[in-house]
């Protein structure tokens, strides 16, 4: 495509810079419902670093140390958020922000992605980004739309549920990444700089080196508020600026529990055609096993 | 002028992703709810999009807007994102529907944020409704939140469109009808040197894509209960003798002991088949919100309080490695017979 032979080269030495958006979520297997409010009880549930960011953290700093360069990490959060960060620093990443505010509470993704998108903005005009790393969704909300959200806003490309980085070429500006359909596998070939959303396969997380450990221990990540060091648009923040709101909540119907055959103490022959039985009274399924009723 | 309810109908190559009839067939009982001047239609990005144009109208839209060029030989976010703001702005649609697949989010996503407007992702149950003081019905979209332990019902109230994914295999697909009414309109757009920042340089054939558990009828589970990857080859054994695909709980993928691609569970697949046999699964609730919908579930475990029976159709207490070549024999029985 003619537009990649345009590129531009250039001549100035280029060092490799990686920043990773995170998200310290709920641990959802710890999720209770009040069974007479109906509420989350988030009282007592650990956080922790959403599990896809890790591996997008890890494949951040894997560049980094074959490329040479850095790694930042930005959080838009909650002080407690500063543990996920720590974290981070913990498997070589350089620099953490924590995007801390009452205002930008309430945030659906579209208030998320502006704030992301003007940090990102801003932290590249000082300090130029090559890669932005987004893990495939959070396993909180599970949308899947910051990262792609983000990329348009600063109109990056993006390559959403990237399993494999193959090439980051800082000289001719660009990146080839490898990333999962559902029919197939593409490889892809954007410009940089780009943005991705990463799936596990990404890479595997980094046992930490003993000074990053200690550096970790002692980071304090810095804190970029509503008005500092950008002033943000206010109606576009949080609640305020989220096109979407919760109308209501509620409990998944509970399953009720089928009935249970112990092998012990029928026999297993019963047992079993019991089974097939019941399976094969499901409609459809004796053609799409093969077994006549 | 019509209230609009629109459909992203999702191909790869020509060929229709089954979850755009399923779009059709929701968007029609939406647009059923608010009146007569509601109509459902498609919306198709590609190249040589004649055939599946056509049949978008067998399966109910009353018009097909199609941009058809080169360009969109292939997806890729940029170029499909700018096609799709550019037939909002023209046609101003009130709902606009996207599959929940992994184009469809990655394409939802970038389109309501360069339209400003709101997304509720990967919806299961959907409705037109007033809320309070609206008297315009709205589009109120369900969906799963924190790992499946809530439901929650979102609404877009003061933008346009009010845009949703939609899970797939969730809604049955609208009817084929033998006759097509609706029309097709062939829209075009300026392509511009700057919505192409990507390009596919190769294509390669995925095998584990082709295990398509999302899509599967019959799964054939293993958990840690197996003892180790040897487990998978009864797994499959009796994957093999139903005609279903493997699966597999965390526990296995960490291990090593099967691909990732077969995880089933809040990290891995969400799955909805007629048939889920999970087999020396314990059951964490990170498994069960990824495989409770199915149909009909059966688990084998050795452990009566194994969590797994709270959400089994039917339960069997005994060793995997005992019930599960009682159950390939007694089904191979029968299929001779």
């Amino acid at each position: 495509m003619k537009y990649f032979e345009s590129l531009k080269v250039t001549e100035e030495v280029t060092v490799f810079h990686a920043l990773v958006s995170i998200k310290q979520v709920p641990d959802t297997t710890n999720i209770r419902i009040d069974p007479e409010t109906n509420n989350l009880i988030r009282q007592g549930v650990p956080t922790i670093l959403n599990p896809y960011d890790a591996h997008a953290v890890a494949a951040a700093v894997e560049w980094k140390r074959k490329l040479g360069g850095k790694v930042t990490i930005i959080t838009m959060g909650p002080p407690a958020a500063t543990t996920s960060l720590r974290e981070c620093i913990e498997m070589g990443a350089d620099r953490a922000i924590l995007i801390s505010a009452r205002q930008f509470a309430g945030a659906d993704t579209l208030a998320t992605s502006y704030v992301l998108a003007e940090v990102i903005k801003e932290i590249h005009s000082k300090d130029p980004i090559d890669l932005v790393f987004f893990g495939k969704q959070a396993i909180d909300g599970d949308t899947a739309q910051v990262g792609p959200g983000v990329a348009v806003r600063m109109d990056l490309p993006v390559v959403s549920y990237a399993i494999k980085i193959h090439e980051v070429n800082l000289e001719q500006r660009y990146v080839i990444m490898e990333r999962k359909t559902e029919s197939r596998n593409e490889i892809i070939k954007a410009a940089l700089p780009a943005a991705m959303t990463c799936e596990k396969e990404i890479a595997e997380i980094p046992y930490a080196s003993l000074p990053d450990l200690v550096n970790a221990l002692r980071y304090e990540p810095e804190v970029w508020t509503a008005e500092s060091p950008i002033v943000f648009d206010v109606p576009q923040l949080g609640l305020k600026g989220s096109p979407t709101t919760v109308f209501k909540t509620g409990t998944p119907e509970r399953h009720t529990a089928g009935e249970i055959f112990k092998v012990a103490e029928v026999d297993l022959d019963s047992v079993v055609k019991t089974a097939l039985d019941r399976i094969l009274a499901v409609e459809g399924m004796a053609a799409m096993v093969g077994v006549k009723k | 002028m019509s209230r609009r309810f629109w459909v992203y109908i999702e191909q790869e190559d020509g060929k229709v992703h089954p979850v755009a009839w399923e779009l059709l067939g929701v968007a029609r009982k939406l647009a059923d709810q608010v009146g007569e001047d509601a109509v459902v239609e498609g919306i198709l990005v590609g190249h040589n999009m004649d055939e599946a144009a056509q049949e978008a109208l067998h399966y109910g839209a009353e018009t097909v807007y199609v941009l058809d060029h080169p360009t969109f030989k292939n997806y890729l976010n940029k170029p499909y994102t700018s096609a799709l703001r550019f037939l909002v702005q023209k046609h101003n649609p009130e709902v606009f529907l996207v599959g929940a697949t992994t184009l469809g989010r990655d394409l939802a996503g970038a389109v309501a944020t360069s339209l400003k407007t709101g997304l509720t992702a990967d919806t299961t149950h959907l409705a037109m409704g007033e809320i309070k003081e609206d008297t315009k019905k709205l589009l109120l979209a369900t969906r799963p939140a924190f790992g499946g332990n809530v439901i929650a019902t979102i609404v877009c109230r003061n933008h346009s469109p009010q845009m949703a994914t939609v899970r797939p295999r969730v809604f049955n697909p609208a009817p084929r009808t033998d006759e097509a009414k609706g029309q097709i309109v062939h829209e075009t757009m300026e392509i511009t040197p700057d919505m192409i920042n990507a390009e596919i340089v190769e294509f390669i054939t995925n095998a584990a894509a082709t295990v398509k558990l999302e899509y599967a009828d019959i799964i054939v589970s293993g958990g840690r209960g197996l003892g180790g990857p040897k487990g998978f080859e009864l797994i499959k054994e009796l994957a093999d003798a139903l005609g279903g695909v493997v699966g597999s709980s965390r526990a296995c993928v960490d291990a090593g002991w099967i691909k990732y691609d077969h995880q089933v569970g809040q990290t891995g697949k969400t799955v909805r088949p007629k048939l889920y046999v999970a087999a020396g699964i314990s059951g964490a609730i990170q498994h069960k919100v990824g495989m409770q919908e199915s149909d009909f579930i059966l688990a084998i475990n050795r452990d009566p309080h194994a969590p797994i029976f709270d959400v089994a159709t039917m339960g069997i207490v005994g060793d995997l490695y005992e019930v599960i070549p009682a159950l390939i024999k007694e089904i191979k029985a029968r299929k001779e017979a």
